[in-house]
């Protein structure tokens, strides 16, 4: 269970970010996590409630979008898409696939704000 | 109020990463082949490094040790035993090691008279795959008790690794260990890879394991 620390590391991220934005209130975080990240969104999504209890972030949603896995196939000489984790065969021409071309991401991809407009 | 996306893009183990792609410059500056064993509690990691490190200085080889460990230091004395410099990284609760704690564990140590470094990650199966700890090798321990489908449950760490070892072949027998079936496990999650068939007990597999030792660090110079 890291999910915890990789939570609070989004928080810090986000705080980071938000100092630039004095008075804007955070609706919304979104992540890319990748297929092969280790992560499990149950975990994540419990250890938000936690993780940001008294911050800004305190009531935003964290939205979580997961990165398929894609390996490059040498005899098809493409990427290709893996349906699952308990194979890593080329789903085309059934050749082991080595190559990870994404699938383990774990970021912060945007965050979704309201800013305080500026007096004139 | 207006509403605004902002977008960052920003890993968020990035400060791990960075870390230890200062490590894995440090090791390689050094000539130094750095391995990270994991398994799940109990495999046998501390047993088949004791026996590695003992082997290792006997041939004449400088190696050292850093193991994980939740509470204990009990695997870092086990350790001391073969003669070999070893610390202990206490990780107070926390399920893995990151490359932070490595780093400060390494103070003082002269790498560059160092022909391998062993770091002993804490048993879990799940956490450590995501944590680059600048190791050149990865090594995935499975032992015949816990089942030949381990790979399968546990992809994440098996397609990371670049090595795999199976531990306690002594008592595969008595534990109906279906050695085609694991072999053929691995081989689905990480095809090709380079896979061990251990016994700490009895020293079966380590004239392979040695062998290969000596030729990735050979590769390393
Ligand atoms: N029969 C047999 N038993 C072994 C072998 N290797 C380890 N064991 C036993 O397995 C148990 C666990 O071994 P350890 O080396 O402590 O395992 P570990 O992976 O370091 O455990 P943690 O550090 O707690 O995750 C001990 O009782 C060992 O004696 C082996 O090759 N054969
Ligand atoms: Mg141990
Ligand atoms: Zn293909």
């Amino acid at each position: 269970m890291h999910e915890l620390s990789i939570v609070s590391s989004v928080v810090d991220t986000v705080m980071e970010t938000l100092a630039a934005y004095p008075g804007a209130k955070v609706k919304e975080v979104r992540l890319r996590v990748g297929a092969l990240a280790a992560v499990v969104e149950d975990s994540l999504q419990f250890c938000y409630g936690i993780a940001t209890e008294g911050t800004d972030l305190e009531g935003s949603k964290l939205v979580v979008h997961v990165v398929p896995v894609l390996m490059h196939c040498v005899p098809c000489a493409q990427d290709v898409e893996l349906a699952g984790l308990q194979s890593f065969r080329c789903p085309r021409c059934g050749e082991p696939v080595l190559d990870l071309r994404q699938g383990r991401e774990l970021e912060v991809e945007s965050i979704e704000i309201d800013e305080v407009e500026e007096k004139a | 109020m207006t509403t605004r996306i902002v977008e960052l893009r920003r890993g968020i183990l990035k400060k791990n990463d960075e870390l230890a792609a200062g490590l894995r410059q440090r090791y390689a500056s050094a000539g130094l082949l750095v391995l990270n064993l994991v398994s799940s509690p109990g495999t046998g990691k501390t047993a088949f490094l004791e026996r590695t490190l003992r082997e290792l200085l006997a041939s004449g080889a400088k190696a050292a040790a850093l193991v994980g460990d939740l509470e204990t230091d009990n695997d870092a004395r086990r350790l001391a035993a073969s003669g070999a410099p070893v610390r202990q990284i206490n990780t107070h609760g926390i399920c893995h090691l990151e490359a932070e704690m490595v780093g400060k564990h390494l103070e003082g140590w002269d790498l560059a008279a160092l022909d391998y470094l062993f770091i002993e990650n804490v048993g879990n199966l799940v956490c450590p795959s995501s944590y680059d700890l600048g190791e050149k090798i990865r090594v995935a321990l499975l032992s015949v008790t816990e089942g030949e489908d381990k790979p399968l449950k546990y992809p994440t760490l098996f397609n990371s690794a670049d090595a795999a070892v199976i531990t306690k072949i002594d008592i595969a027998e008595a534990c109906e260990f279906d050695r085609d079936l694991a072999l053929r496990n691995i081989n689905e999650i990480r095809p090709g890879i380079r896979i061990f068939e251990t016994s700490s007990k009895t020293g079966a597999g380590m004239v392979e394991w040695l062998a290969y030792l000596n030729e990735e660090r050979v590769r390393r110079q």
